[in-house]
C-alpha cells in the first residue's frame, strides 16, 4: 500500500513539473543577459524589461488589453449577476433551455463564434472596431461569470432576503443591502475571471481586431512569427506576474473585507 | 404584489444577457447557415440564394476530409493523454492528508491564469534548436547536433496536452472529492483490498468527472487555432486554421461558413452524446 502511494505521489510531482517547468523557463530566460535568449545563460539582467518599456507597440498593446479587459469585466459581470438572480431566485417556463443557451458560448468553438459575429457585422455593413472586440469578449466571458455567480448565489440563504422584505424593504433595496454584500466575493471572482479570460484571449481577438490594433497576446503572436526572443520571454513574464498576482491580490482583499465585516 | 409583476421580473433581470446572447450568438450563427448557401464568384462578389456548391466542395474534396480527420485524431490523442496524465494527480490531491494539499490545489488553478499563448510558446524555449533540452543533450555529448523536436505533430499534441491537462485534473478532482468516504470504508470492511475498492467504488464514481474533463479537452483541442501555428509545421494545419484561412485570408465567406458549420456540427454531436449519457451540469460543478 505505502509503496503504491509513494508511486502516486511521485507521479503527481512529475505531472506538476510538466505543467510548470516550461513556464519557469520563460521567466528564467527573460532575465538572461545574452543577445539571443537561449541556453546557456550568460548572466542576469533587466535589459529586456527595459526594452519592453521602450517598445511603443508593446506599451500600446498593453493599454488596449487593459482597457478591453476592464470593460469586458464590468459589462460581463453586470449582465451575469442580473441573469444569475433570475435563474437562481425565480421559476419560469423554459428555464433549462435558457440556462443552457447562456452557457452555450463555452461549448461553441471559439473560431465558430468569431466567424459568426464577424459575418453578422459584415451583413450590417459595420467595419471591425474596438466595440466589436469588446462585445465578442463579453459574449465568451459571460458563461464563466454566470457559473461563478450562480454557484455562490445558490449558497446564500433566501431567509435573509425574505427577512428584509418582511421588514418592508423593496426588492431593489433588498438586493443592494442584503444580497449584493453577500454576493460580493463572487462578483469580484466573476470580474477577475472575465478580465483574465479577456486579457489572455487570442483566437477571437485575431478575427475581430481592427487593423493596426493589437492586444498583448496578438502582439506576442506577431512577434513569434520571427522567432522567439528574450523580449518575448520578458513580455511573457510580465503577463504571468500580472495575471497571477491579480487573483492573489483579489483574494487578499476579499479576506480583508470579510474580516472587517466580522469585526 | 400581483403575480403578473412577479413573473415579469426574472425576464427583466435576464433581458440584458439574453439580448447579448441573441444578437452576438444565436442570430450570428443563423447568419452562418444562410451564408453557407451563398456563392462566391471569381470576381470576389457574394451571390445570395441557395447554392449547394460550397457544401458539395467540402463534402467531396478529400483535402477537407483529411484535415477534419487529422483534427479529430489530434483531439482524441490529446484527450487520452490528458486522462492518463491527469487522473493520478487528481486522485492524489483528493485523497492525500498532507498539509500542502491547499498549495497543490492553488497551483492547479494557476495555469488557468497564465496566458495560453505564453504557455504554448514556452515549449519553444524547451524544445527549440537552442532550447533547454537540446543544450542539455549537446552539453552532455548525448547528441552531436541539436535535434529537430519542434514543428511536428508530436509537438502540437504536447502543447495541447500542456494547455488542457489542468481542465482534466480539476474535473476529475471535483468528482473524486464528492465521493462519500464511508463507501470506501464500507468496501474495506467487507474485505476488499485497496485496489479492489478503487476499481469497484472509486473509479466508477469518478467517471462523470473523467467524462466532463474529456469532453472539455476534446472540444477545446478540436477547435484549436493557435497551437498548430506556433508549435506545428506546415503540414499540421487543423480545422480552425482552414476556417481562418478561408475567412480572413481568402475572404471567401461562404466557404468559411460551411467549414465553421462542419466544425460546429461535429463538435455539437460530441457534446450531444455526452449530454445524453452524463449531462452538461457536470461541467458546472468545477466552478462551485
Amino acid at each position: 500500500m505505502l509503496k503504491g502511494w509513494s508511486l502516486i505521489r511521485a507521479y503527481t510531482v512529475l505531472v506538476y513539473l510538466f505543467m510548470f517547468l516550461p513556464v519557469a523557463v520563460v521567466v528564467l530566460l527573460s532575465f538572461n543577459s545574452a543577445q539571443f535568449g537561449s541556453f546557456p545563460m550568460e548572466g542576469l539582467s533587466f535589459r529586456w524589461f527595459v526594452a519592453l518599456w521602450d517598445n511603443d507597440a508593446i506599451v500600446r498593446a498593453f493599454r488596449v488589453s487593459l482597457l478591453l479587459g476592464a470593460l469586458t469585466a464590468l459589462i460581463s459581470t453586470t449582465l451575469g449577476v442580473l441573469a444569475s438572480l433570475a435563474l437562481v431566485r425565480y421559476d419560469f417556463p423554459g428555464k433549462t433551455l435558457i440556462s443552457t443557451a447562456l452557457i452555450a458560448p463555452i461549448l461553441v468553438p471559439e473560431v465558430v463564434l468569431a466567424v459568426a459575429l464577424l459575418l453578422f457585422l459584415r451583413w450590417l455593413e459595420m467595419p471591425k472596431s474596438f466595440p466589436l472586440l469588446l462585445l465578442g469578449h463579453v459574449i465568451f466571458t459571460l458563461p464563466f461569470v454566470l457559473l461563478v455567480v450562480q454557484a455562490r448565489l445558490v449558497s446564500i440563504r433566501r431567509d435573509y432576503e425574505e427577512a428584509a422584505m418582511s421588514l418592508g424593504a423593496g426588492p431593489i433595496q433588498t438586493f443592494f443591502e442584503v444580497t449584493l454584500p453577500l454576493l460580493i466575493p463572487a462578483v469580484f471572482a466573476g470580474m477577475l475571471f472575465a478580465f483574465t479570460i479577456s486579457f489572455d484571449d487570442i483566437t477571437g481577438t485575431l478575427f475581430w481586431k481592427p487593423g493596426g490594433v493589437e492586444t498583448v497576446p496578438t502582439q506576442i503572436f506577431a512577434m513569434l512569427r520571427n522567432s522567439i526572443s528574450p523580449e518575448i520571454n520578458a513580455l511573457g513574464t510580465v503577463m504571468i506576474a500580472l495575471t497571477v498576482c491579480l487573483p492573489l491580490f483579489g483574494a487578499a482583499i476579499a479576506r480583508r473585507m470579510a474580516a472587517n465585516r466580522g469585526g | 404584489m400581483d403575480t403578473g409583476e412577479r413573473s415579469a421580473r426574472p425576464w427583466l433581470l435576464m433581458s440584458p444577457a439574453l439580448t447579448a446572447i441573441a444578437f452576438l450568438l444565436v442570430i450570428p450563427v443563423c447568419f452562418i447557415i444562410v451564408y453557407s448557401f451563398w456563392l462566391r464568384t471569381a470576381t470576389g462578389a457574394d451571390v445570395g440564394g441557395i447554392h449547394l456548391d460550397n457544401w458539395i466542395e467540402v463534402a467531396t474534396d478529400p483535402f477537407y476530409r483529411d484535415i477534419l480527420a487529422f483534427t479529430l485524431k489530434i483531439a482524441f490523442i490529446t484527450t487520452v493523454l490528458c486522462a492518463l496524465l491527469g487522473y493520478v494527480p487528481a486522485y492524489f490531491i483528493a485523497m492525500t492528508r498532507m498539509k500542502h494539499r491547499t498549495l497543490l490545489l492553488i497551483l492547479l488553478m494557476l495555469p488557468f491564469w497564465i496566458s495560453y499563448i505564453i504557455r504554448t510558446m514556452s515549449w519553444i524555449n524547451i524544445l527549440g534548436v537552442s532550447g533547454a533540452l537540446n543544450s542539455f543533450l549537446v552539453s552532455l555529448g548525448i547528441v552531436g547536433e541539436p535535434l529537430q523536436l519542434l514543428y511536428n505533430e508530436a509537438s502540437v499534441i504536447l502543447g495541447l496536452v500542456h494547455f488542457l491537462l489542468p481542465f482534466m485534473i480539476l474535473n476529475v478532482f471535483v468528482s473524486l472529492e464528492g465521493i462519500d468516504r464511508n463507501l470506501l470504508d464500507a468496501s474495506r470492511s467487507l474485505g476488499a483490498t485497496d485496489f479492489q475498492s478503487f476499481l469497484e467504488v472509486t473509479l466508477p464514481l469518478s467517471l462523470p468527472g473523467l467524462a466532463a474533463g474529456s469532453l472539455l479537452c476534446f472540444v477545446l483541442a478540436a477547435g484549436t487555432y493557435i497551437t498548430p501555428i506556433v508549435l506545428g509545421g506546415p503540414r499540421d494545419a487543423m480545422f480552425a486554421n482552414l476556417v481562418f484561412e478561408a475567412i480572413v485570408t481568402q475572404l471567401n465567406w461562404p466557404l468559411g461558413s460551411v467549414l465553421s458549420l462542419v466544425l460546429l456540427v461535429v463538435l455539437g454531436a460530441v457534446v450531444a452524446v455526452y449530454n445524453r449519457f452524463v449531462g452538461i451540469g457536470q461541467i458546472a460543478k468545477s466552478f462551485g
